[in-house]
């Protein structure tokens, strides 16, 4: 069964009271030995490919070493020829079959070297994508698990703090009665603003020189001298 | 990241959020650490936040299986299927017999990544118990 069915399985049976376990603990043990095995896998695997590749490029030196002689030898044994000495060209010749054959035994390791690094790195591949499954599923048990202890976590906080959970709507009308409290501070507060943006344009009429002027020592004076008269 | 980081976090923030939220933070101990957010003026519907191997989950409890009113469930349930994506950030849940929304963030989120979550999440849950009320009693 797959650990999402396992987990809805626990959860619909009623595995959801804290404490109880959605996967008993050595299963989990055993997930995570499982992940563990498979990183142990792909580092092996990894250092193999390094040797195999190693060789692999160990092989392709040796084959274009052994090609360039076997051309070489090639030319020495018509040169011999041309010289007449039959002898000599026969000997060549035959080192120019052991080069062969030793050309053939070096390609065909580099065959199996080619073989088994493309192997491994498709082990490779194959591991790392096994690893993260197995990652993804236990951090689905891990999560379902700490979400159950967290829910008891609170619950007793709640329990025991005496604070009764409110229904969804009397929290929201609670929310929003605090919420229109606080705009209706705002709108208080602009309607004040505004009062006394009033005050100041007044004090701009009156020193534009409109509505009612406060007296000055000149009018005073003016106001003196024609009693006076 | 641990819950410890997330308070110091969002309690240094004081009026200085750039989410324009006040948080307050409550450790609650038990088995494993979770902390309760509040945000001011929204203290009827807490976060809480626990941090696992992998992720940051931080809940929101909407309402109980029994305050939904019976012929309306399955229009419920639609409902809050259809809005899951179209929500940010946040997906509806059921932990026992409780509706919940929820956010889950990278183990590897920065703080502030936490904080708009947070913002985030409250608003979402607001505003889902204001649409959604017409299937509560």
């Amino acid at each position: 069964m797959s650990i999402f069915k396992k987990i809805m399985t626990a959860i619909r049976g009623g595995a959801s009271e804290a404490g109880e376990a959605i996967i008993d603990a050595n299963a989990t043990r055993i997930f995570e030995q499982e992940i563990r095995d498979a990183g142990n896998h792909i580092t092996k695997a990894k250092r193999d490919l390094t040797g195999v590749m190693a060789e692999q490029m160990s092989a392709k030196r040796d084959i274009a070493r052994l090609e360039k002689e076997i051309t070489e030898h090639e030319g020495y044994a018509g040169q011999a020829l041309e010289k007449g000495d039959e002898t000599l060209a026969l000997a060549v010749a035959e080192k120019i079959t052991t080069l062969e054959s030793e050309l053939a035994d070096q390609q065909h390791a580099l065959e199996s070297f080619t073989g088994n690094a493309d192997r491994l790195k498709e082990l490779v591949k194959k591991s790392e994508r096994q690893i993260n499954e197995h990652k993804r599923q236990l951090s689905m048990v891990k999560t379902t698990e700490s979400v159950q202890k967290a829910t008891s976590a609170i619950t007793d906080n709640f329990s025991s703090s005496n604070s009764k959970l409110l229904s969804a709507k009397d929290s929201l009308e609670r929310i929003k009665a605090k919420q229109q409290k606080f705009d209706d501070r705002m709108k208080a507060a602009e309607v004040l603003e505004s009062e006394n943006s009033d005050t100041s344009l007044t004090a701009q009429l009156k020193a534009a020189g409109i509505g009612e002027q406060s007296s000055n020592a000149n009018s005073v004076l003016d106001r003196i001298k024609a009693k006076q008269k | 990241m641990n819950i410890h980081t997330i308070a110091d976090h969002l309690n240094s923030l004081a009026d200085n959020s750039d989410t324009g939220m006040n948080f307050d933070c409550q450790p609650i101990s038990g088995e494993i650490d979770v902390l309760q957010v509040t945000i001011l003026g929204r203290e009827e519907l807490p976060i809480f936040v626990s941090v696992t191997d992998d992720q940051i989950l931080c809940i929101s409890y909407l309402w109980g299986a029994d305050e939904v009113k019976s012929e309306c469930i399955n229009a419920m349930h639609e409902s809050m299927l259809e809005m899951n994506i179209p929500m940010p950030l946040s997906s509806f849940s059921k932990i026992g017999d409780k509706y919940v929304v929820f956010g889950a963030l990278s183990i590897n989120s920065s703080v502030t990544d936490i904080e708009h979550e947070l913002a985030v999440l409250s608003s979402n849950a607001l505003e889902v118990i204001d649409d959604m009320s017409d299937y509560l009693v």
